[in-house]
């Protein structure tokens, strides 16, 4: 079974790549070999980073024995992907939708050629899987969302989104934890902080995990602790 | 080599931990240490000295483990008061440096006491100098480490580069015996506005043009004033793609070149965020980022293609280097 290839990136890191789409079975393969690569404990290797279809090995090159590192790459790249059955409990995250906090849920309605309800109950009804993280430290990239409020990123990204915006950019969704230029479709707010550096778990999500949305309203919003 | 607390130099101070007082803070002046590893499947950026090999090279000056927390100077130097005797030492991009007003040299260690004024002057080759203290630099971790993290606000004080007022707490230095005050050679060769910089190829070189590498070779490209410590954006020859310029985002690891549709590179460094979602032609060969990473806006790159066996030897040879000042206080 050779549907992987490793390609090396510089003299430092290996990109092993499995197959070319967003596709849970593949992402799930992915984020398996990135933990039997940890799992290994290997010496000299510093980071591992599953991706939607690549895993990349960061390495200290003086300190790592390259045949021995490649070796353990071919054994676990090969094993097929686990079943999705072995996905733990989802992550509940609440989100008061439309108004003040999600700006462009008309234009997601109007992309929908729906009411506001209807794209609010789309957004939340269904359970997302994070593929992976990245952008800024705990913004996870969620999918797939369905179809009809799939709807592009802005032309003109904002230069300032607030941290905890719920966003929609094309098959992905996914919450801005801290304040930064953004292009997605703004629909909601979440009160919940994906990273919080005082948490004794700082991140809310990791790859692989499976997510809900559930609605709050305003009051429910400005009161959560 | 002998290692104790000095507890003789605290016991004037009341039990106060010593600092290093920021008179004037430079242009851009922030704490790093060797980054945050670890992280980036959550997203978050590694940082780090922009030009590791300087840094590690003025920890070794000052007697400091190889990743103590030291300050990064960006082009205009600050001006720093320090409370205490301690060992200072400042390497990487040439700066004159006074000393209570005498003129005191870059890569030598000197000692500073309570009251001690340092100057920086005028720059000469390089960017980015380092500055060390004996003992290092002791604001708390994040994560697991000291680097400044300027887009994320994380790590130094509060995330940021320093400001005038800014009063960096110091952990407790060893006491090394046998540390010589002389000058030590360089580690870097400081480029003076130009530098020829080694790629390998990959990992996604097979997603340009056939004759990509010939062209990425064909003539320098100057690095863009909208540069920073995420990543230089480069101006010169074109890279043209063969497939679509997007892609299924994956990892972006330090020194890769990343091409969007533009066609004109963008060399990632030390603060680039952990993933991105162009094809990425060549990756800078880890002996030569120390060398990028003295390089400002304006400055020109050549690149050349190397081996995997080049690369590695350049590697092995930096780090004798590296070793034989480390091992020159024992």
């Amino acid at each position: 079974m050779t549907d992987y290839r490793i390609v090396p990136a510089g003299d430092s890191a290996i990109f092993v790549e499995f197959e070319e789409r967003i596709d849970p079975a593949v992402n799930a393969r992915t984020i398996a070999f990135a933990d039997a690569i940890r799992a290994a404990n290997l010496a000299g290797v510093r980071d591992v980073v599953p991706t939607y279809r690549t895993a990349a090995i960061y390495y200290d090159p003086l300190r790592t024995d390259g045949d021995a590192l490649l070796a353990c790459v071919e054994r676990e790249a090969v094993r097929p992907a686990p079943a999705a059955a072995a996905v733990g409990a989802p992550v509940r995250i609440p989100v008061c939708y439309g108004g003040d906090l999600g700006p462009d849920l008309p234009d997601v309605a109007a992309f929908a050629k729906a009411d506001e309800e209807e794209v609010i109950r789309l957004h939340s009804a269904a359970t997302y899987r994070v593929f992976m993280l990245g952008f800024v430290p705990g913004f996870a990239y969620l999918g797939i969302v369905d179809d009809r409020i799939a709807m592009p990123r802005r032309s003109t990204p904002r230069v300032r989104v607030p941290p905890g915006a719920v966003g929609i950019g094309g098959i992905q969704t996914g919450i801005y934890p801290a304040e930064t230029p953004g292009g997605w479709q703004l629909i909601g707010r979440t009160p919940v902080k994906p990273f919080d550096p005082s948490r004794d778990n700082p991140f809310l999500m990791k790859a692989g995990d499976s997510v809900q949305f559930y609605t709050i309203d305003r009051r429910e919003y400005d009161q959560w602790k | 080599m002998e290692v104790a607390r000095t507890s003789p130099l605290d016991s004037g101070r009341g039990g106060r931990p010593s600092v290093v007082h920021v008179i004037k803070p430079g242009m851009l002046t922030t704490i790093q240490d060797a980054g945050r590893w670890g992280f980036q499947s959550r997203g978050v950026p590694v940082a780090g000295p922009m030009d590791p090999v300087s840094y590690r090279f003025v920890n070794a000056l000052v007697g400091n483990d190889r990743d103590a927390a030291a300050l990064e100077i960006t082009l205009l130097g600050p001006e720093l008061e320090f409370d205490d005797e301690r060992l200072v030492a400042v390497a990487g991009a040439e700066f004159e440096l006074s000393l209570d007003g005498r003129p005191t040299p870059c890569n030598a260690p000197f000692i500073v006491s309570t009251g001690s004024l340092l100057r920086f002057g005028a720059r000469g080759r390089g960017a980015r100098a380092y500055l060390a203290v004996s003992g290092g630099i002791a604001v708390p971790p994040a994560l697991g480490s000291r680097s400044t993290h300027l887009v994320s606000a994380m790590g130094g004080v509060g995330g940021r580069a320093l400001v005038a007022g800014d009063r960096l707490p110091l952990g407790d230095p060893r006491r090394v015996t046998g540390m010589a005050l002389a000058p030590q050679t360089p580690t870097v060769a400081l480029p003076d506005h130009h530098a020829k910089i080694r790629v390998l190829p990959g990992p996604q070189v097979d997603y340009f043009n056939a004759n990509v590498l010939d062209v990425i070779q064909s003539a320098p490209y100057t690095i863009g004033h909208n540069s920073d410590r995420m990543g230089f954006r480069l101006e010169g020859p074109l890279l043209t793609h063969a497939r679509r310029a997007d892609f299924i985002s994956d990892a972006t690891p330090l020194g890769v070149l990343q091409v969007p549709a533009s066609g004109q590179p963008i060399l990632l460094m030390a603060d680039r965020q952990t993933t991105g979602g162009y094809p990425k032609v060549a990756t800078v060969i880890a002996a030569d980022i120390a060398v990028a990473g003295q390089l400002g806006p304006a400055d020109t790159i050549s690149f050349a293609v190397c081996t995997p066996f080049e690369a590695m030897a350049a590697l092995i040879a930096q780090e004798r280097a590296l070793m034989a000042v480390e091992a020159r206080r024992t």
